[in-house]
């Protein structure tokens, strides 16, 4: 036996236990996130095939009621049985109950029923939508009141099954056809692409304008620091409020000054309008994250070597020519990041807008139709096809993102 | 451009643009802060601008000189600020600060520029100084003035502010009476429920995202395994994926499961939207820690269980602080999710809650104290820790 000196190759043990460890860590993340990320994906998917509606979530089943009713020789048992559904069927309907001792069942039993000891079972083979009976037993009991309360108190379960649309193998293209439908589906379009490109390029420029602003140490430079990020620490909900009490087209400071400065005669309905409210909610988007791109920007800079500058000092370059030749193109990668980032996210944007007009005036975005769709409309299978076209662009816009984020560093 | 660069040209020409700048900003101070009739006029503000910007050319006495005229025209009536029927107070004030951050400023803009030619050097680094003046004041508006509008409605009422909307002058005879609206609030809207709910909620999906996301974290930073790279890339593909989308399918399953309108079921789903986030910003930190430290700690005997609970996190404790700040901060803005999946009033989040505050028959300033309500707590605590903060939304702030 000769001890090798070569190094093991392929997997050794100890790298297997490291793996193994590895993937021990990830796992609660990796199911999580596949619980409430690729599931509800997939399910987007199936969904945008359905013909289904708010309405349709609750499946339709039957419902039954129990009382004890009438007096002496009329009492009796009474089951109320229906079809939670107007139109649709529910089929091996059964419903069992347990009677208590202190009823005793006098006369015939109705033809559905059957009594065993003190549980009594009665099929009803399939209902129709709309369906609803009632069933009478007889009875007889020694105290009345104890006895209505012995009965009510024993719930009746009625079971039975229905189709659910949700799980059912209908499918349909209307969703898609409906969205794609008419000019409705192009306006949506136009409206996100302006909205994406004119907020993320604006929210870029802003910052970028901030950032120089506050690239040199002064006294106060970290409280304006601070107070230039509260747009986008506040809760979008607070904002967007502010916002719209601001611009009120009646009560709105915004217009008594425009009027009081003025700018114009009357009031000017500011998200109520097209095309200005559309410009409104990109100026808001623009303002609420001008702060981030300005934070990273400003980081960038800050670590920019002053040498270069110093440098072009003495070859005398120019304020400006020193912004253009230096700073900008040092920024170059920072800025092409940030677009990328950004412009995702304000695609993906649906509080800021749904708050400010509720996608009303020419402002609906791809992300404000999903949920016009499915929840104005009451249409979830429509909204789902409006998902499933946004995830197809995100799609398109991650692979650009992969393409060009693997050349930059960091992010 | 080599026109321009005449101290003869560029001093008047910033000082017209100056002098308008801050005549109007004086004049919306002012109105916002007195409710009084102020307004720019455009045209005496550019010729008065124009004569201040050569005057100013020419040192410290002529631009005293200029700024007492500007305020002496100025309560004639011909400044660079226009006056309706305001009180002398008012009226001494505004007229004396558009005419000192008129000249104060100017000073300072022309400081290397004077009468004649002027080098390249001496004309940009004024046109520089007059945009970083212009810059400040713009920004200081922008980001105040919603804030303010906030805070102060909050403590009218909706008749006064009818009256005249920009009357934001507050009546402290009133004392805690101006108050009012938070208090009802608190009383009759259940705004104390909705807070500790909120921060219940926020501090929970802090604990358990940490509790996710470290362990994973330091995997993807510090251990060898295969699929390592794909999995830190797609970590970023889920920050992708819009949350309206989700949601939808989301709200389906709640319903169905019947986890809707629980706070618990809230409290399920927030550390999802957030595990992706603190998982990346955290394992940039844990590769830049030095592993030599770790290494040190395994060569002891200590399993990697143990390194990660007493190497790795008493050294990345900064970066938990960022992290947990931001998660915070998520969780407690975050309003789509606590819209659609909580429908009752007693269970609301802060930001549900103001949500339900939105209608024609809740007066406003009812409105904008709720807003006021889920805004400071989380400014106080932006304030406080800015620094990790700041560190924390650099570091992973892909998220919008």
């Amino acid at each position: 036996m000769s001890v090798s000196s070569l190094p093991p190759s392929g997997t050794t043990p100890l790298a297997k236990r490291e793996a193994r460890l590895a993937w021990g860590l990830l796992a609660p993340t990796i199911i999580s996130v596949a619980l409430v990320v690729v599931l509800p994906l997939l399910a987007i998917f199936w969904i945008s095939v359905k013909p289904i509606g708010l309405a349709d979530l609750r499946p339709p089943q039957p419902i039954a009621r129990e009382s004890l009713r009438g007096s002496d020789d009329d009492l009796r048992i009474e089951y109320r049985l229906r079809n939670s559904s107007q139109d649709q069927i529910v089929a091996d309907v059964v419903l069992t109950d347990t009677i208590p001792d202190d009823v005793e069942i006098i006369g015939d039993l109705p033809e559905a029923c059957d009594l065993q000891g003190a549980l009594l079972r009665c099929e009803f083979g399939t209902i129709e939508g709309g369906f609803r009976t009632r069933l009478r037993l007889p009875v007889q009991a020694a105290d009345e009141e104890l006895a209505e309360e012995r009965v009510e108190a024993s719930e009746p379960v009625v079971t039975g099954t229905a189709d659910s649309v949700l799980t059912n193998l209908t499918f349909t293209t209307d969703n898609f056809a409906r969205i794609f439908d008419g000019e409705e589906f192009w306006e949506v379009l136009g409206v996100t692409i302006f909205y994406t490109v004119f907020g993320t390029i604006g929210a870029i420029v802003v910052g970028l304008f901030a950032a120089l602003l506050l690239n040199k140490s002064f006294r106060g430079q970290g409280i304006l620091r601070g107070l230039y990020l509260f747009p986008y620490v506040a809760p979008v909900i607070a904002v967007a409020f502010s916002w719209l009490i601001l611009f009120d087209p009646f009560s709105g400071s915004a217009n008594a000054l425009l009027v009081q400065m003025g700018v114009t005669n009357e009031a000017i309905n500011f998200f109520g309008e097209r095309p200005l409210a559309l410009i409104m909610v990109t100026v808001f988007e623009i303002w609420r994250y001008f702060p981030l791109s300005f934070l990273f920007i400003l980081a960038r800079m800050q670590s920019i070597d002053t040498d270069m500058y110093e440098a072009a000092d003495m070859d005398g370059a120019s304020p400006f020519q020193k912004f253009w030749y230096l700073s900008l193109p040092m920024l170059l990668g920072i800025l092409s990041v940030l677009f990328l980032l950004r412009f995702i996210w304000t695609f993906n944007k649906f509080d800021d807008i749904f708050l400010l007009t509720g996608g009303n005036a020419g402002t609906r975005t791809l992300t404000v139709n999903v949920y016009e769709q499915a929840f104005a409309i009451s249409n979830i299978g429509a909204g789902a096809a409006v998902a499933v076209v946004i995830f197809f662009c995100l799609l398109a816009f991650s692979f650009f993102f992969f393409k060009f984020i693997s050349r930059e560093e960091g992010l | 451009m080599r026109l321009l660069q005449n101290g003869y040209l560029t001093g008047p020409l910033l000082g017209a643009l100056w002098v308008l700048t801050i005549s109007a900003t004086v004049a919306v101070a002012m109105s916002f802060a007195t409710g009084d009739a102020f307004r720019p006029s455009v045209l005496l503000s550019l010729l008065s601008g124009l004569a201040a910007g050569a005057v100013a050319l020419f040192g410290r006495l002529p631009q005293i000189a200029a700024a007492l005229a500007l305020a002496a025209a100025g309560f004639a009536g011909a400044g660079p600020m226009a006056t309706g029927d305001i009180s002398v107070l008012s009226a001494l004030v505004g007229h004396s600060s558009v005419a000192a951050f008129s000249m104060l400023g100017l000073a300072l803009i022309l400081k290397g520029a004077h009468p004649g030619a002027l080098s390249r050097h001496e004309f940009e680094e004024a046109v520089i100084r007059f945009l970083t003046g212009f810059g400040y004041i713009f920004f200081t508006a922008i980001v105040l003035i919603p804030f303010y509008v906030m805070v102060m409605t909050s403590l009218k009422n909706q008749s006064e502010l009818l009256q005249n909307p920009l009357d934001f002058t507050l009546d402290f005879s009133k004392g805690f009476g101006l108050l009012r609206s938070y208090q009802e609030l608190f009383q009759d809207f259940n705004f104390g429920t909705y807070l500790i709910n909120s921060f219940g909620i926020s501090v929970m999906t802090v604990f358990i995202t940490l509790a996710f996301s470290v362990p994973g974290a330091y995997a993807v930073a510090r251990l060898r395994f295969r699929g390592r790279a794909a999995f830190s890339r797609s970590i970023l593909l889920i920050y992708m994926v819009p949350m309206i989308v989700l949601a939808l399918p989301i709200y389906i399953a709640f319903s169905m499961t019947g986890l809707r309108n629980s706070l618990f079921g809230i409290v399920l789903i927030y550390p999802v939207t957030t595990i992706p986030v603190a998982l990346y910003m955290l394992q940039g930190y844990f590769r830049g820690l030095p592993a030599e430290i770790e290494e040190a700690g395994l060569m002891d005997g200590l399993s990697r269980l143990a390194v990660i609970w007493k190497i790795t996190l008493p050294l990345a404790l900064p970066a938990l602080a960022s992290v947990s700040l931001y998660v915070f901060m998520i969780a407690w803005n975050e309003f789509l999710l606590a819209f659609m999946l909580l429908d009752d009033p007693s269970k609301f989040t802060l930001t549900r809650g103001i949500a339900s505050l939105n209608s024609s028959e809740i007066p406003r300033q009812h409105l904008m104290a709720g807003a006021v309500i889920a805004t400071v707590p989380i400014m106080a605590l932006f304030l406080g820790l800015e620094r990790f903060m700041t560190k924390g939304l650099t570091a992973g702030s892909v998220k919008g």
